[in-house]
């Protein structure tokens, strides 16, 4: 197979396996880097992996909270492409650390809720490593019901407050 | 990090706390009252001594105190029309018209270096019997705290229970929301006066609780990134941490005896009760089920401990025996059952109790070899109750609009009264042990 044609098929392999958690990241097309030469400059081919610049870019992994319902810890379908993206980051980036902050509403105990943020915390942390992720690189910490980010007693408040978030400290 | 380094850096933290200062005052209002209150005129003190004017009315911190109980209604100051200071000058006509069951008088005396003596007489109306003829000592700085003994012996004498005035209340304030918030951790006056900080910080303060000699305070802060508990002296400001495992520290909760300390500590990956030894900071562990197993109280005769767990689903209260073995529930009735305090004599356990998004305080009276339970408190999002060390009161924190506020109530649940900081959110709630005097 000549090198044109290789560059070209792993191109359309990283397409096809980012889908569902990744676009390819906008540089010139494979024919462009296609030259004559022998050598290939690996440097302008996306292999589909994520580097630590795309945290700050990729519409995926700029989402960085995670929503419960009351008094569950289920991670939701709706938050699974969400945890699917973070989960590649860090299987792409070993080096990468992450803290999961675990947060409940208001309603019922304050040291209950605190267990709550925690297990909310380790339920995306399972979605995580099941996602290529490793327990090493995640640190749950749970806050409980301690900083709400909003202080109203109603559902769509406590909707809010119910949450994980997703905070890097390490990129890479 | 080694345990004797983490201590120092615990005591290095010196930024996070200042042993004293003063702040807002909390204010009372009566919510109700209750029709069975003994009617009883405090008269104004006479100051006898040759300094200046006491800077605090005596009788009226008195009058609040027992007005405060429920159980007594003190005559209102416009309605006392006589001053007598002595037995002689008594003239008990005037306080059986005025439909009064005791009358309380006094006097105040120096008594050197900065100290006063407040000598008082308890007399019963109806048989003009002296019930009580005692003398107080205090400061001059300290008249208030003077006052509750002396409203704690009146108490003691015509209820048979001793009085619970003469204690302190730790609670947690915050103000500001995200990151901008400032959270506190206070100690006042049962009466909500006398408001001092013991810990200031910019990261969450939670589950304030006393030692048994009202000396020290445990509490988890989240000042060094994730929950750790420490242990405080009040009075020097010193404090060290006591767990900082890994995961969750929390729920401290002393013995009886002071020799234990009963936490939560999820280290092994859920929530499980653990006893630490505190002569040696030894931790064994008493819960082991991959429910939350938190908020561990001890009963008075330290040999079973009260916790909250959703083993069953939703949190119920269940009971373990300190020496090890399994838990039994304990709460059958409500979907919702957390936070258990109990009362001196351990028969009563007052809880939050919730039922949809209604959280009220309730109180489980096993006294009868039963289960009656009493509601305290209307909701909507009451929690954290506190039981007076005699049992007659309990305090907890409610919800009003944006914000927390402390209430009071008897352990009948007819005298309900509101204490309300300037500003911020006021909660957790948490009532000393009797103070040694």
């Amino acid at each position: 197979m000549n090198t044109p044609m290789r560059v070209i098929l792993i191109a359309l392999l990283a397409v096809s396996m980012g889908a569902c958690s990744k676009k390819v990241k906008e540089v010139s097309p494979p024919a462009v880097v296609a030259t004559p030469t022998e050598t290939v400059a690996p440097v302008v081919i996306d292999d589909g992996r994520y580097d630590a610049s795309d945290l700050d870019s990729d519409a995926c992994l700029r989402q960085r909270v995670v929503y419960f319902d009351f008094d569950k810890a289920e991670v939701k379908a709706e938050a699974q492409a969400v945890l699917a993206c973070h989960g590649k980051y860090l299987k792409d980036l070993p080096g990468a650390r992450m803290t999961l902050e675990g947060h409940a509403d208001e309603r019922g105990s304050r040291e209950y809720n605190l267990g709550l943020g925690e297990r909310r915390g380790n339920a995306v942390s399972g979605a995580l490593q099941a996602n290529g992720g490793t327990a090493a690189q995640i640190t749950v910490n749970s806050y409980g019901e301690e900083r709400p980010t909003c202080s109203e007693s109603s559902e769509d408040c406590w909707a809010k407050n119910r949450r994980v978030e997703i905070v890097y400290t390490k990129a890479q | 990090m080694h345990a004797t380094l983490k201590r120092l850096l615990g005591l290095m933290s010196c930024c996070f706390f200042v042993a004293v200062a003063s702040a807002q005052t909390l204010s009372i209002d009566i919510v109700n009252g209750s029709p069975s209150a003994r009617p009883i005129a405090v008269v104004p003190m006479a100051y006898e001594g040759g300094g200046l004017p006491l800077d605090t009315d005596i009788s009226a911190v008195i009058s609040a105190d027992l007005n405060r109980s429920g159980q007594f209604k003190a005559l209102a100051r416009d309605d006392i029309i006589e001053y007598p200071v002595r037995q002689s000058e008594v003239k008990f006509p005037t306080w059986r018209m005025l439909k009064q069951d005791h009358l309380v008088i006094g006097r105040v005396l120096d008594a050197g270096a900065g100290t006063v003596r407040i000598e008082f007489e308890l007399h019963d109306v109806a048989t003009q019997a002296r019930l009580l003829g005692l003398a107080v000592g205090g400061r001059r700085s300290d008249l208030r705290g003077a006052a509750h003994q002396i409203a704690d012996f009146i108490y003691e004498k015509i209820t048979g229970v001793r009085g619970a005035f003469w204690t302190r209340m730790a609670y947690v304030t915050s103000t500001g929301l995200g990151k901008n918030t400032q959270y506190a951790l206070m100690v006042a006056d049962s009466d909500g006066y006398s408001p001092q900080v013991v810990v200031r910080s910019q990261e969450p303060l939670m589950s304030p609780a006393w030692s048994p000699d009202s000396k020290k305070l445990a509490y988890v802060s989240f000042e060094r990134g994730s929950s750790t508990i420490y242990m405080q002296e009040l009075t020097t400001g010193s404090r060290q941490i006591l767990a900082s495992f890994r995961g969750i520290n929390g729920a401290p909760a002393f013995s009886p005896d002071g020799s234990k300390l009963a936490l939560t500590l999820s280290q092994t990956g859920n929530p499980e009760i653990y006893l630490m030894d505190l002569a040696n900071r030894q931790t064994t562990r008493l819960t082991k089920h991959f429910a939350i197993d938190t908020e561990p109280v001890w009963m008075p005769d330290g040999q079973t401990l009260v916790f909250t767990s959703d083993r069953a689903g939703k949190p119920q209260l269940y009971q373990v025996p300190v020496a090890g073995g399994e838990a039994s529930r304990i709460t059958f009735q409500g979907e919702y059952n957390a936070r258990a305090t109990i009362a001196g004599d351990g028969n009563k356990i007052a809880m939050a109790q919730g039922a949809g998004n209604v959280y009220r305080i309730a109180v489980l009276d096993r006294s009868r070899g039963g289960a009656e339970w009493t509601q305290l408190s209307p909701g909507s999002l009451d929690e954290s109750p506190s039981f007076a060390p005699n049992g007659s009161m309990v305090l907890y924190a409610a919800r009003e609009g944006k914000r927390g506020v402390l209430y009071a109530v008897s352990v009948d649940g007819r005298v309900r009264q509101r204490l309300v900081l300037a500003d911020g959110d006021v909660r957790e709630p948490a009532w000393s042990p009797f103070r040694q005097r």
